[in-house]
């Protein structure tokens, strides 16, 4: 089943990412792509993630397809003009790459190329609103295409922030992204469910499927990075106490990303589990979901 | 010194459905140079305005509206008449259009566009800033300008990025768009967040030809010409 089907289905809906190396060893996506094949709707493959330099998401994402998952093509507005944008959602057309996911991109200087000139021609609801002209047979400037685009296009909302003003400004983005185009959002890793659930009460009314993010922590010291250092992950104290306790720590974390997965199930309509090179564990995630 | 052109008459219009009592600020600085915000074109605006079937509750004409101290001394004497309008015109560039948004707590709608000079700078001071852009979008962000006060410049809102209302890029910097949403609250215009702002015409961004090769007095000119006469 694709995602588009599995999300149009009303399935609970599975996806998952892999991030290309810095390199052209691409010796983990394929056994990765093996691993998860089958056993989950898309896969998504980061776009140069955090401003880093690595193999790209258009030549991963098409390897993907040929050995038969359903990649989402993740695009930031960071590095491409809208000539280089189109051209590249052409070039994954052709390439068999069905759905794109559309971010704004961490900023250059957050990255290993810090003198990078920054983009941004597009931001990213200029991008979904482009998607969705190409899938209607025509570029942005209006010029007909010779063969159009079919591309479902997701994009991406942070559910629990620090700020009320940023709250209501990331669901005022959600609404004006799918006034876009945009058919379905993966989030930011969900730790706190009752701030998810808030969250939900209020998008719900869009009718748009959300697939909540679930990261597994590996230890104390992760989530406490992340606390510190990632916009909109908040992982609660008690989880990060289970955590420092725990004698093996790599179990506990994989049955805490189940239980959230567990506990958000009825919330949205499926989870984007970003596994952070454990990607190989996912199945053993959804297996203690009960999902597999 | 930022040479200002005024936005179509139509476009302004625009911006002001639904409002019926508007004030008019224009600025005896650049805008006044530009021909675009001095009193004369204030009074034509505030004429037009008047067949157009608005109430025109007052207008003023501050010396250097990008200069908030002088912003303030000069409506003092005219507060009643500012907060009996629905909204204020600004006849100034993009400075002084934030600056009058920043000082003012009514929705304030820009009437011009601040074309690129080719890399002719004045100074100014405050806090505001404009990237010269030619095509101002101040009416949709509650007078806070999205290209300078958001670091990657996004126009139809936030990233995801911001932490504790400060920007990813540097902890210092407060997220513009978080500004934006404040500013639309308290003058009441959060819809206008759910517009979509078309992707930008960077090519109006561009110094024109005759930026490149004029200034604004002529005193270049005037040196040649001498020169020539003295040779």
């Amino acid at each position: 089943m694709s995602l588009r089907e599995a999300l149009e289905s009303g399935k609970f809906a599975i996806t998952t990412e892999v991030g290309p190396l810095k390199g052209t060893d691409t010796t983990e996506v394929l056994e990765v792509a093996e691993i998860l094949n089958g056993k989950i709707d898309g896969v998504n493959v980061t776009d140069q993630q955090s401003a880093v330099m690595r193999l790209g998401s258009l030549a991963t994402c098409s390897i993907l397809v040929q050995k038969g998952l359903d990649p989402v093509f993740q695009m930031t507005c960071r590095d491409r003009n809208r000539l280089a944008l189109q051209s590249d959602l052409l070039s994954a057309s052709v390439l068999g790459i069905r759905n794109v996911l559309v971010i704004s991109g961490d900023f250059p200087t957050l990255g290993d190329h810090i003198d990078a000139k920054d983009v941004y021609d597009l931001d990213s609801e200029q991008l979904i609103w482009t998607i969705n002209r190409m899938n209607e047979g025509y570029d942005l400037a209006g010029n007909e295409l010779q063969g159009k685009t079919d591309l479902l296009v997701g994009a991406v909302v942070k559910p629990v922030s620090d700020t009320d003003e940023s709250f209501e400004l990331q669901l005022a983005m959600m609404e004006k992204k799918i006034s876009v185009g945009a058919r379905f959002f993966q989030t930011q890793a969900v730790y706190d469910v009752d701030a998810f659930e808030k969250f939900m009460k209020r998008a719900e009314q869009f009718k748009v499927p959300v697939l909540a993010g679930i990261i597994p922590l590996k230890s104390a010291g992760m989530a406490r990075y992340m606390n510190k250092n990632v916009s909109g992950v908040f992982v609660p104290e008690d989880m990060i106490s289970s955590m420092a306790k725990a004698e093996d720590k790599t179990a506990t974390g994989l049955e805490i990303a189940a239980r959230l997965i567990t506990d958000v199930r009825d919330l949205c309509q499926g989870v984007h589990i970003m596994a952070i090179g454990w990607e190989k564990k996912v199945p053993e995630i959804l297996r203690l979901a009960n999902l597999a | 010194m930022l040479r200002s052109e005024q936005k179509p008459f139509e476009e302004i219009v625009g911006y002001l459905e639904g409002e019926k009592k508007i004030f008019i600020l224009g600025c005896d600085g650049c805008a006044q140079a530009s021909g675009t915000g001095g009193l004369p074109q204030v009074l034509e605006m505030r004429e037009r305005l008047e067949e157009e079937g608005k109430k025109v509750t007052g207008h003023k004409v501050v010396d250097f509206l990008c200069q908030k101290a002088l912003v303030s001394s000069g409506l003092r004497p005219l507060e009643d008449k500012v907060m009996e309008a629905d909204s204020v015109l600004v006849l100034c560039c993009g400075v002084g259009i934030q600056t009058a948004a920043a000082m003012i707590a009514k929705p304030v709608h820009p009437g011009c566009n601040t074309i690129n000079m080719g890399g002719s700078r004045g100074e100014w001071q405050g806090s505001e800033r404009c990237m010269e852009c030619g095509d101002c979008l101040l009416e949709y962000t509650g007078g806070i300008c999205p290209l300078t006060a958001c670091s990657k410049g996004l126009r139809n809102g936030a990233c995801g990025g911001a932490s504790n209302g400060k920007c990813e890029v540097s902890p210092e910097k407060p997220c513009g768009w978080e500004l934006i949403y404040q500013r639309l609250k308290e003058v009441g215009r959060l819809d206008v967040m759910k517009k979509f702002i078309p992707p930008k015409a960077w090519n109006k961004m561009r110094p024109r030809p005759e930026m490149l090769s004029t200034s604004l007095w002529d005193i270049e000119q005037c040196d040649e010409s001498i020169q020539e006469g003295v040779g």
